[in-house]
């Protein structure tokens, strides 16, 4: 195994590594001691504390800095004479591109992210550079190898669109935990402490939509005459009292259903502002403006409890005074952020009130933050484990061992013996318009739509493109750049709302759009078809792309695509235990394992699927007359030869 | 600093974590005691896991001074000879795994693995040895058996592109999710001399190539009285010359030991880093579920070749 033939193809390797998280940390230093003697490392996070117990380059006294730096350094020092490059960016800058992706020998992803893998896909098919991609969720992990036009890239099979909700269940009428959340998170926070000029449903209503929006204008507007704990009190009487008496008197959605209960805060609180029983001078003691936590002040502690009706309204009232009195700066620009604490008790104790109300069992803190934060489950040795599988196929991927290439999985319960299981890759899926320059379809009603809707819903989130080109036949219709002159961009500007068929050259039926993103050095094909009506729970885009696969943006980015009134989109930690967790372990799992392809997998996957199940067979049967056949030799010489 | 404040401050390091075991699995990890004698690379790969998972304590056995060989995967020793010389393995391992997680107290033991006593032993919750004997391993894993408390023996070895682990957690009962529910379940686990001296006739169907190939090589040793790892490529034709009397006097095919597979161990005795990874990861998450009781465990042994890339579990107990 460790031939010269090995230690030169490490030794000479220059290889990149995206990620220096949870799996980087571990692949770098096994990539280190391995022998690989020049590594570049892009990352753009910084360390936090929640990382330390897993990311093991980093100490708490590294909190904050970047995590491709630190890294770099923690591994310098039992391997000093590594050469490695950090880079603390997004990958997705264009300073990375085809040219800077040209000069390695193999990329390695170790990323949280379906946006950013799939960018760095494009990238290594354009600079025809191997990929060996990863991803672990608690116990499972998985580590496959994408050369171009040998295996499958990474974008040939779907992957699973993240959980969505129809608005009117989250506006209306929840019924799980996870729809309380959302509700206290993206519309509730956003409402008050976002951008108040964003379009956002927390008012409306069938029954009362002509007088809302006046109504809601003010509703949410501190007057100058009131306290914070007034101004506290009135939005919790008007979202968890007044918007739930207006709900009740629509009587048809009730009709099979179990009615909420308007919960008033006087029925809660006592009269007299709350009283801080806790420490709120810790709150003062920093100036950090993240460590403000109306726990803190009201003297509680355990995240892990279940608090009371009471202490929900506590919190809810206390965080609202925090947010205004010690972060007034930040109100009006916030995004919810898992790591902002203030932000999660604020939501945990509104999803609870709402909770509350519709007679759903409520959830402590540590919980909600994992639901609203899309915490993906993380621990150290499984990521141990797939740095130490990535290295391995990096090594075959540097010596040219084609025939040897694995994808390997990580199961939690052994299947036929194993815990570690290597599958034959895939070939290239043909239908794939990634790797294989397939045209799309999309159904559109071309009367109505503009550009924009094209451009934002199909352009960037389906197709994923950073900076597209948009061209109908040779007339160009739209381009991102950072080199356009003025006129060209006001150009854009105007074609965005322009409807497609309104264009000089209409976008109709049989129109055939060209799609590029020069960075990624992708182009794709969409033939045009209208279609006047649309489903608006099924097909909430009002557009419907095939002819390959749909993928949505991934966890984490959906919070941008809200309060577009259309679809909520936030998959939860406890929904997406159900769905197997992160992307791809769980796109791995069902090509392999699962009996019946879910919905969402067409046909050329489950073709794929019983191709692989025979391929497992091949390999277990192959495994079976090495019992008996081998006497000497090179066992894995000749396997090859019985394959010929 | 009151005792909740380290709550939360555990709650906090621990967060992926415990979103994986629960708190409660990680309220026992953090009263756990653990062992480990020999630390080379996978045990390293180990030490580093469970100090970061939050174990309790982690005690450290090796008065090696640091070679060349001994530098090679291990990440833990540093390569400055002005900082490791005069220093054993064990403290330098200790000095850098504290920095790992300043919650858990890491500290050596300078005494010898084959002096250690019941006393001593029955200090601990989980004890791993690597690098050792077959005569250490199952007399330790035999003191282990004879005291009044259960304690869960694991032996690791890695060489080449290959890993074995061993586990004996003797009756052991557990708590293991079934659909919504929370069943116990119960295992009963033979000793390292046990499984080994299980007639290979008796075997299950298609065990591990490995599993032959280093009862061989460890046979070797003791009948030599090398050291482990010490076996070289010269003496790969008595190697050969024993594989053959073992095979005949257990009545197994010769061809299920490949002489490739002996070749391939012998010549190369250093660990490769990737693989020691695997193992070393492996073995923290079996130690992390028998220390929670929460989780189907290994039984009782685990191999992984890079060669095939397999990681495949093989349970060879003498039938009651």
């Amino acid at each position: 195994m460790a031939s010269h033939h090995q230690f030169s193809a490490v030794k000479g390797a220059k290889v990149l590594m995206v990620g220096a998280g949870g799996i980087g940390c571990e692949l770098l230093k096994t990539l280190a001691l391995s022998g690989f003697q020049d590594i570049h490392i892009i990352d753009m996070d910084t360390i936090e504390v929640s990382n330390l117990n897993r990311q093991f380059l980093f100490r708490k006294s590294h909190v904050g800095l970047s995590k491709a730096k630190v890294a770099r350094d923690a591994v310098l020092r039992f391997r000093p004479h590594v050469s490695i490059t950090s880079y603390h960016a997004n990958v997705k800058n264009q300073e990375f591109n085809v040219d800077f992706f040209k000069q390695f020998n193999v990329v390695l992803n170790g990323l949280d992210n379906l946006d950013a893998r799939r960018h760095v896909n494009r990238l290594c098919l354009a600079a025809d550079v191997p990929l060996v991609e990863s991803g672990t969720t608690g116990f499972l992990g998985q580590v496959t190898v994408h050369v171009k036009g040998r295996t499958e890239c990474y974008e040939c099979q779907p992957k699973p669109a993240p959980k969505t909700y129809p608005v009117c269940t989250i506006t209306s009428t929840p019924s799980k935990f996870v729809h309380c959340i959302v509700w206290a998170k993206d519309l509730l926070f956003a409402k008050l402490f976002g951008d108040k000029n964003q379009e956002n449903d927390l008012n409306v209503r069938s029954s009362d939509s002509a007088s809302s929006s006046n109504h809601a204008e003010d509703i949410f507007e501190l007057y100058k005459d009131e306290t914070i704990e007034q101004y506290g009190r009135r939005v919790f009487d008007h979202v968890f009292g007044y918007n739930i008496e207006v709900a009740l008197s629509n009587d048809d959605t009730w009709k099979n259903r179990n009615k909420p209960r308007p919960i008033y805060s006087r029925d809660i609180l006592p009269d007299e502002p709350t009283k801080q029983n806790g420490n709120s001078d810790k709150n003062c003691a920093t100036d950090d403006q993240s460590s403000f936590s109306a726990m803190t002040s009201l003297g509680m502690k355990n995240p892990q409890e279940i608090w009371s009706l009471m202490e929900n309204s506590r919190i809810f009232i206390e965080a609202i005074k925090l947010f205004f009195t010690k972060r007034e700066k930040d109100v009006g620009n916030l995004t919810f952020d898992k790591d902002d604490q203030l932000a999660v008790e604020f939501v945990t104790a509104a999803a609870n009130i709402r909770a509350e109300s519709f007679g759903i069992p409520m959830h402590s803190l540590f919980e909600s933050k994992g639901i609203a934060g899309n915490i993906v489950h993380a621990v150290a040795t499984t990521n141990a484990i797939i740095a130490g599988l990535i290295v391995i196929e990096a090594i075959k991927v540097l010596q040219n061992d084609a025939n040897n290439y694995r994808m390997t999985y990580c199961l939690e319960h052994p299947s036929r013996k194993m815990l570690l299981m290597p599958v034959e890759p895939f070939e290239p899926n043909k239908s794939c318009y990634v790797c294989s320059e397939t045209p799309l379809s999309l159904e559109i009603n071309t009367h109505k739509a503009k550009l924009r809707d094209f451009v934002e819903k199909i352009v960037k989130v389906k197709l994923g493109m950073n900076f597209p080109l948009i061209m109908h036949g040779s007339a160009l219709l739209y381009e991102v750049g950072d080199d356009l002159d003025e006129d060209m961009v006001a150009n854009y500007a105007a074609n965005l709302e322009k409807v497609l068929s309104e264009f000089p050259s209409p976008v109709v039926s049989g129109t055939i759009l060209s799609v590029e993103d020069l960075q990624q050095e992708l182009s794709c094909s969409i033939n045009i078809k209208h279609r006047d009506e649309f489903d608006e729970e099924k097909e909430p885009d009002g557009m419907v792309l095939s002819g390959w696969h749909q993928t949505s943006l991934e966890k984490g980015d959906s919070s941008k695509t809200l309060g577009n009134g259309e679809s909520i989109s936030t998959p939860s930690a406890t929904e997406a235990d159900k769905n197997e967790d992160s992307d791809i372990v769980a796109s791995g799992r069902k090509r392999k394992l699962d009996e019946a392809p879910s919905s969402a997998v067409d046909i050329s996957s489950s073709a794929n699927e019983a191709n692989s199940l025979k391929k497992l067979e091949e390999l277990d049967d192959d495994d079976d007359d090495d019992l008996v056949m081998l006497d000497d030799g090179d066992s894995a010489m000749n396997k090859k030869k019985r394959l010929q | 600093m009151d005792g909740e404040e380290l709550t939360e401050q555990e709650t906090q390091l621990y967060d992926r974590q415990i979103r994986v075991w629960g708190a409660d699995a990680q309220r026992r990890l953090s009263k756990a005691h653990v062992l480990v004698c020999g630390i080379k690379g996978a045990v390293a790969e180990f030490c580093k896991n469970i100090v970061l998972a939050g174990i309790g304590s982690l005690t450290l056995v090796d008065n090696r001074l640091v070679t060349e060989e001994a530098l090679s995967a291990n990440f833990l020793l540093p390569p400055d000879e002005g900082v490791f010389a005069g220093k054993t393995v064990a403290e330098l391992c200790c000095d850098s795994l504290k920095d790992f997680n300043p919650m858990v107290r890491v500290s050596v033991d300078r005494g010898e693995l084959s002096s250690f006593d019941e006393e001593f032993l029955k200090t601990f919750d989980v004890i791993v040895v690597s690098c050792c004997s077959l005569a250490e391993k199952k007399s330790v894993n035999e003191k282990c058996r004879n005291l009044p408390k259960r304690i869960s023996f694991y032996t690791v070895d890695c060489r080449d592109s290959c890993g074995e682990i061993f586990v004996d957690l003797q009756h052991y009962t557990y708590a293991k999710k079934k659909l919504e529910d929370t069943v116990e379940c119960q295992l009963s686990y033979p000793s390292f001399e046990e499984a080994i001296s299980v007639p290979w006739k008796a075997h299950p169907r298609r065990v591990s190539k490995l599993f032959y190939a280093l009862r061989v090589i460890e046979k070797f040793e003791e009948a030599e009285g090398r050291n482990p790892g010490e076996t070289t490529i010269s003496d790969l034709p008595r190697v050969l010359k024993l594989k053959k009397e073992l095979c005949e006097s257990q009545s197994l095919n010769e061809a299920h030991i490949p002489n490739a597979l002996l070749e391939r161990l012998v010549t190369n005795s250093k660990e490769f880093p990737p693989v020691c990874a695997i193992i070393g990861g492996i073995l923290g998450q079996e130690v992390i579920k028998a220390i929670s009781g929460k989780g189907d465990p290994l039984k009782n042994f685990f191999y992984f070749d890079a060669v095939d890339g397999k990681g495949v579990i093989e349970d060879i107990s003498s039938k009651p």
